[in-house]
């Protein structure tokens, strides 16, 4: 076929949101791909530490005394001293699309040794639809050099809009407490060249590591819940995220994807501190797990919101006895849909829901 | 974690729509020749077939054909679906079928890929149907489950299919192949992933591979095209026989995994002229996906063989008004049943939920 057209750089309609407690010397080698981007950099932990922002990025900070001064008594729905805290950045951003990436990522390369640029491959995924009604065996179809496969009905080869773009990682994988313990030398080295829409009614473990997503469309259900201080929970906030997220999405139409982009994760964390965080929620997630994939949307969800704040009230109904934190977090839930609707009034973005899509 | 399996475990069948296949089989020799390999010669097949010497085989055409099923059924085993009759006589546990116009590929670092030993594996490691794997096949040498991953889904389920995919001449519809003309699939793709339950996908009879006596009776010779012919764009039977095993899968809480191997398949026929010829068949996919989606087996059907039958029962009542060719797929079901039960069933034994 004709030439490819390049990528959009989308540089006034993307913002790139870090959650930090060190310091962001990564973001020197991501200065090629990353200098043309507004970042907005989360502040976690202490407040009274000075982050020092390399040179030449535009960017606006924000520590817990900020988050405390713009939410008010609605700050409770941030975490504090966790990562879970970037989704505040969210919140504040005013662009269409966010890509929100850890400050141990660094720039990965393909297997010809070429520097790949993540954040142009997630908008390509981000601006190419989604096909999540039936599973194409090649893949991504509106890749160059693919397309859909024989007996894939053409009513189908539209897709849908994509709400969601999850990369991967080379080197450190995502892996859970005890099989960091089991496996502390394991790398992935596996550069698995594909991209690829999660089948509507099937849920993934979602990681904030290397993710990007339409935040005009998805932003309000990137709730990262209740982790770390205070808390009895952690390294759960990107996966709660993401199972809200994916139940929205099958009910609203939308698409979620994952494979490409890799990063290159340098930093293993401690598996005892890890295990420490993780440990109840081995336990709940067996609990969670079907949950989500028996959570039903009524039709009159029509918006994020509407099917966000109809979640946690089933959280409360039914996890509510699992453990109180349940109760909690769906008061956070809460909490957090009045917030984001309190710092973005222009209104909320309706689905359409295709016939008969409820669960 | 995978079980160690015996060679004599093992049927390669393939189904000869041509008559010389001395480069097919001298190129497969590497991974076939340790196998048993059933060759059904497609009964319209009017030439000799041609097969090198050093091979343990057993050749079927229409004589064995018509003897076994009789001529009034043998129908069913015409062109691209005499591959099935290998699959019914078959006595083996695990069945690895591949068309006779594919070669083995290489991978991107220019080794041999055999295709063979990586169906083995996928069949005889679990799949995991029930939540995705970011990092895809968690059983595969240097990759795991990820965060997040319940434990108590981590032990898998049975894999009772595994398909296939195609470097070169990828399984493109006649329409897309046709517009797009030069394009070949040069990507190799290293992952082997579950397809996850609840889902369809569209499986090519390329090159595939599955556990019969886990589901065997599940892979019927039933959707034949009134311009059905002998390129792959001019059939659905494929598409058609794949959507009943995911259906009976999910049933019955089998996995089917997609990825993992590459074949490289050769250049061949021309994608306008089997467009001319037959486009019936991605006209009838309108249909076909929505009808298997909302298909729903009752939790009464236990085995392979009734949940194909209330599928039969379900194309004949929903779709079988809608074209002949789907009346016709439903008889051909119910048919097949009964001949796996005659004649196919000394081995194979029905998966129990």
């Amino acid at each position: 076929m004709a030439t490819v057209s390049p990528t959009p750089l989308l540089k006034d309609e993307l913002d790139i949101v870090i959650p930090t407690i060190r310091n962001l010397d990564f973001l020197e080698m991501w200065r090629p791909f990353f200098q043309p981007y507004h970042l907005i950099i989360v502040q976690d932990g202490d407040p009274t530490k000075t982050i020092k922002v390399p040179e030449g990025f535009d960017y606006e900070l924000y520590n817990r005394n900020d988050i405390n001064r713009i939410l008010g008594p609605k700050a409770s729905c941030i975490s504090f001293k966790d990562s879970a805290c970037r989704c505040f950045g969210y919140m504040v951003s005013k662009k269409k699309y966010i890509y929100t990436i850890d400050d141990d990522c660094f720039v990965a390369k393909d297997p010809s040794g070429k520097d790949i640029n993540a954040l142009e491959q997630h908008i390509q995924n981000l601006l190419s639809p989604s096909t999540p009604f039936f599973f194409n065996t090649l893949y991504d179809p509106y890749r160059s050099g693919a397309d859909f496969v024989r007996g894939y009905p053409f009513s189908l080869r539209e897709g849908v809009p994509t709400a969601v773009s999850h990369g991967l990682w080379l080197n450190i994988p995502d892996y859970d407490a005890p099989t960091q313990l089991v496996k502390p030398l394991e790398r992935n080295t596996r550069y698995v060249d594909a991209i690829m829409t999660i089948p509507k009614g099937t849920l993934f473990p979602m990681c904030g590591m290397n993710l990007a997503f339409n935040r005009e469309l998805i932003g309000p259900a990137m709730y990262f819940g209740l982790m770390g201080d205070g808390q009895p929970i952690g390294r759960y906030d990107d996966m709660w995220a993401g199972w809200c997220t994916k139940v929205i999405c099958d009910h609203l139409g939308w698409g979620v994807k994952t494979g490409l982009p890799y990063i290159w994760h340098s930093k293993a964390s401690n598996p005892f501190v890890n295990l420490k965080k993780e440990y109840k929620g081995i336990y709940w997630q067996e609990e969670l797990i079907p949950f989500f994939q028996s959570v039903a949307l009524p039709k009159d969800c029509t918006t994020v919101q509407k099917c966000y704040i109809e979640i946690s009230k089933q959280v409360k109904a039914k996890l509510g006895k699992v453990d109180d934190y349940f109760n909690k977090l769906a008061d956070a839930m809460v909490t957090w849909i009045e917030a984001w609707d309190e710092l973005n009034p222009s209104g909320d973005i309706s689905a359409k829901i295709p016939n008969g899509a409820s669960k | 974690m995978s079980l160690a399996i015996k060679d004599d475990e093992v049927d390669i069948v393939i189904g000869a729509l041509r008559s010389d296949l001395t480069t097919f089989m001298n190129e497969w020799r590497p991974m076939f020749s340790r196998f048993h390999l059933i060759i059904v010669k497609d009964p319209d097949l009017k030439e000799e077939l041609k097969i090198p010497e050093g091979f343990n085989l057993d050749v079927y055409g229409k004589p064995e054909i018509d003897q076994v099923v009789g001529s009034s059924t043998s129908i069913l085993f015409s062109g691209y679906s005499c591959r099935y009759f290998g699959y019914l006589v078959s006595r083996k546990k695990y069945i690895i079928s591949v068309d006779d116009d594919c070669l083995p590929a290489r991978d991107p670092k220019g080794f041999l890929v055999d295709a063979v030993a990586q169906h083995i594996s996928n069949l005889t490691n679990p799949a995991t149907p029930f939540f995705f794997n970011t990092l895809y096949d968690p059983y595969a040498e240097g990759a795991d489950f990820v965060r997040g991953y319940p434990f108590s889904l981590r032990g898998g389920v049975k894999c009772a299919l595994s398909c296939g995919l195609w470097l070169n001449l990828a399984d493109h519809d006649a329409p897309t192949q046709a517009l797009k003309a030069r394009q070949r699939n040069s990507r190799y793709v290293d992952a082997v992933m579950t397809v996850p339950a609840g889902s369809l996908i569209p499986i090519s009879g390329i090159n595939i591979a599955f556990e019969r006596e886990a589901v065997g009776p599940a892979l019927v010779p039933a959707l034949k095209l009134a311009g059905e012919g002998k390129c792959r764009w001019e059939t659905m039977e494929d598409i058609w026989s794949g959507l009943c095993v995911k259906v009976v899968c999910d049933h019955l809480g089998l996995g089917v995994k997609t990825g993992l191997p590459y074949i490289w398949r050769t250049d061949r026929g021309d994608p306008i002229a089997s467009l001319k010829k037959e486009w019936e068949g991605v006209k009838l996919m309108e249909e076909v996906i929505p009808f298997f989606q909302s298909v729903r087996l009752p939790r009464e059907a236990t085995t392979v063989e009734e949940c194909i039958v209330e599928v039969a029962n379900a194309v004949k009542e929903r779709l079988g008004s809608m074209d002949p060719v789907f009346a016709r797929a439903a008889k051909a079901m119910l048919d097949w049943i009964k001949l796996w039960q005659s004649v196919g069933s000394s081995s194979s034994r029905s998966s129990a939920v």
